[in-house]
């Protein structure tokens, strides 16, 4: 395992005689690829043959839908695009749920696919899919590589498509003869996509405006999500925060793009957000909206999600704005640089402005201080029983705001959303949009191999746990030191609580039975693992799995019926929460 | 409502899907599209009449413009615009009526561009609402057979057309090599 990025591209600048193989794999060192995560097939045999003795280090998953997540995580981990690989055919549609998900949260990732010689496509050959038209609608661009000639071109493209503008996947579906054949290659010097426009700047006049109302604003409000880390902006976030000294809330996409501890940040709004981080927004007569997307888990009925807020809506994807939410201000562009100007515009207005609206500011943050006082976003802690948020608690001690926390999708990736604080961009790796089962698993790993400098936790539902098992050889493979924290309280936990709510508490199909002894089961691959029931266990038993220099998987027993509060049933408005467990009666 | 949209887009294998995949994935039913060449051949115009709700309008103008593979999406809607649609037709024309449908082809401006014994073959230009009318006129004179080009449509504002610059990509290829001399 290894940071040190591979540079060994062929040295050459006049043209040279190289297969398909070697020119992708001399754009990708090009491309400052480092590592691949991906899985072999019949027509991308040539390929493998290339990699065989190429510096850039390729990590075998045990299912392509992992290839494509662990790419993922290491995108999500450091900003650079993640790569994954497959072959044509089940390969390729295995890898559609990663492209989808990395579509939803805009995480730059490359994929490539082996596709059936040319002269074969469209003939039903063997391991013949049209991967070109089944992962169109899930990747900002795909293209389909017909020549040798324009390989080169196409790679570049795909790297320069999926880490600019809005970040998103592209996938390169690469024909077996075309890895075969040999052509000259010349590095390619500059591309030209003349429909692909990035608006990076913002409008000055825009952003001045925005200054202005930002400073007339009695009750600020700061919605800042994935665009911030994403951009990575959360220096320019927390000057404009300080600078203004709004609340601020980042959105699950954003966690971290603020730092936890900061004084002037409440925590994630929306479905399962903090009571005054709905109220907050609720109340506000501003809404500061900062590369986000007014997503429905966010707002809840739209037609009542902070009613009294104008809104500045910042984003680099024109397509978001309005979208959900009319802007009153809107402004396009990447929202580092569109936070630079307008702090220093902001600034500059400041010794005239910043003490208009002192008092009702100080009225708004006396307000914003009850709610939190009201309904604090505590954990539950019991001793009979170790309740799901207490174990979120222990991995926030442990983490101290700096471990990076993948999480699987359910109850106990929004319990790890609002009780593990993150003091800087890129830690929390979660799938937002997509909501994709599986995903905490191989993120982890990709996360590892990314940052081998970081505690990795990653904490998994027994039911995603289970999606992605097979991956648990790939982390004995490379020893990688991830603690996985397995939440098990037999069910899936989410579905269990919506179907406890919703439906009568019929419980239909979502108790999970069955599940392994995760001590024999982590032996099995040679590592260790335990499982625990009791809350006195609960510390050390963290404390020991951190303390292990290999991996760990820890299967923690949890109270079964517990809840995630507070909650905006589906359809509510978002300062319309359930704050708890109905109250038994007495009698 | 329908909507008339004019795209400017690259003549490139897929370009078509990704605009047709973007209404259907939306449940919008296109009612014509039409496609060709332009003078510069790299790239095609594109004309789409499609059902959608105004309000949602000028979001898929957005999600059009948003694609790699085009240079530019307009809505011609409600802007100052020509509209043509061409229809060919076959009509089968006893002698009794060949030459009233002559007469009704004149007064539409349409052109006989085949005649037999069985009738004739016409071509006819217009709005589409002129074309409705014509076949409704020619459909009285027996069973007739008409293929519809769709909407064509050009704006009569010049549209600022904008574009991306080409972008190097040395940056990572110097640093490359730099890192491997600095190897050996």
């Amino acid at each position: 395992m290894s940071t040190s990025t591979v540079h060994r591209t062929s040295g050459v600048t006049e043209s040279k005689l190289m297969s398909g193989s070697q020119i992708l794999l001399e754009c990708l060192v090009r491309e400052n690829v480092d590592c691949i995560f991906g899985y072999p097939g019949g027509v991308t045999l040539p390929l493998y043959d290339a990699l065989y003795d190429h510096p850039i280090r390729h990590i075998l998953v045990r299912h392509e839908q992992n290839a494509a997540f662990a790419a993922e995580g290491y995108a999500r981990s450091t900003g650079r695009v993640g790569v994954c690989c497959a072959t044509s055919g089940p390969g390729a549609t295995n890898l559609v749920t990663g492209l989808v998900d990395s579509m939803m949260d805009s995480i730059p990732v490359v994929a490539i696919t082996g596709q059936v010689s040319t002269k074969l496509i469209g003939s039903d050959a063997f391991q013949e899919a049209d991967t070109f038209g089944i992962t169109r609608s899930c990747t900002k661009h795909n293209f389909l590589v017909k020549t040798i000639a324009e390989l080169p071109q196409v790679v570049h493209e795909a790297f320069y498509i999926a880490s600019s503008g809005r970040p998103g996947p592209v996938l390169v579906d690469i024909p077996k003869d075309v890895f075969q054949a040999q052509a000259h290659y010349t590095p390619v010097s500059s591309i030209h996509l003349p429909g692909y426009k990035v608006f990076t700047e913002g409008h000055t006049g825009q952003i001045r405006r925005a200054a202005q109302m930002i400073w007339e604003s009695r009750r600020p409000f700061v919605y800042a999500g994935g665009g911030i880390i994403a951009a990575d902006a959360s220096e320019e976030l927390r000057e404009f925060v300080e600078l203004v000294d709004a609340p601020a809330v980042t959105t699950l996409m954003g966690l971290g793009g603020l730092p936890a501890e900061h004084p002037n940040y409440i925590s994630m709004p929306g479905m399962h957000g903090s009571y005054a981080s709905n109220m907050g927004m609720s109340g506000a007569d501003l809404l500061i909206a900062l590369g986000v997307r007014f997503d429905d888990r966010v707002t809840g009925r739209l037609a009542a999600f902070a009613p009294h807020a104008k809104v500045i809506h910042v984003d680099i994807d024109p397509a978001e704005i309005g979208k959900n939410r009319v802007a009153d201000l809107p402004i396009v562009g990447d929202v580092k640089r569109v936070l630079d100007k307008l702090n220093k515009v902001l600034h500059e207005l400041a010794p005239q402005a910043r003490e208009q609206n002192a008092p009702a500011r100080a009225d708004w943050w006396r307000q914003i201080h009850d709610w939190k006082a009201e309904h604090p976003l505590l954990p539950e802690v019991s001793t009979s029983e170790i309740k799901p948020q207490h174990v979120m608690r222990e991995i926030d001690r442990l983490s101290g705001g700096r471990a990076i926390v993948t999480s699987d999708v359910g109850q106990h990736q929004m319990w790890a959303a609002q009780f593990i604080r993150f003091n800087s961009p890129r830690l929390w790796i979660n799938s937002g949009g997509l909501g994709a089962m599986g995903f905490g698993l191989p993120a982890a790993i990709g996360a590892q191999f990314a940052r081998p400098d970081k505690l990795v936790f990653s904490i998994v539902g027994d039911g995603g746990f289970q999606m992605s098992i097979p991956e648990l050889a790939t982390i004995a493979n490379h020893a990688l030191p991830i603690k996985i924290i397995v939440v098990n309280n037999g069910y899936l936990g989410m579905i269990r609580q919506w179907q406890e709510l919703f439906y009568n508490n019929r419980i239909s199909q979502a108790e999970l039975n069955s599940f392994p002894d995760a001590e024999k089961l982590a032996a099995a691959y040679g590592f260790k693992g335990r499982t625990i029931d009791g809350a006195h266990q609960l510390a050390p038993a963290l404390e020991e799995a951190v303390r292990e220099p290999g991996p760990y998987l820890l299967n923690v027993r949890v109270a079964r019926y517990e809840n995630v509060y507070p909650m905006v049933p589906a359809g509510g408005a978002i300062n319309e929460m359930v704050l708890g467990p109905p109250q038994p009666v007495e009698a | 409502m329908l909507q008339l949209i004019s795209l400017l887009v690259e003549n490139k294998p897929g370009a078509l899907m990704r605009i047709t995949g973007l209404l259907s994935a939306r449940g919008y039913n296109i009612e014509s599209l039409t496609v060709a060449r332009t003078l510069d051949p790299t790239l095609s115009r594109m004309t789409i009449v499609v059902d959608i709700e105004p309000q949602l309008r000028s979001q898929v103008i957005k999600q059009m413009n948003k694609l790699v593979n085009v240079l530019q999406a307009s809505d011609l809607t409600d802007s100052p615009a020509v509209k043509r649609e061409m229809a060919l037709l076959r009509v089968r024309a006893p002698l009794a009526s060949r030459t009233a449908i002559l007469k009704e082809a004149e007064i539409f401006g349409a052109r006989v561009v085949d005649s037999s014994t069985e009738g004739f073959a016409l071509e006819v230009t217009g709005d589409s609402e002129k074309l409705d009318e014509f076949l409704d006129v020619m459909r009285s004179y027996g069973e007739i057979e008409v293929t519809r080009s769709g909407a064509l449509a050009i704006s009569l504002e010049a549209k600022k057309l904008r574009l991306a610059p080409p972008v190097p990509r040395n940056a990572a290829v110097d640093e490359a090599d730099e890192k491997l001399e600095t190897r050996h």
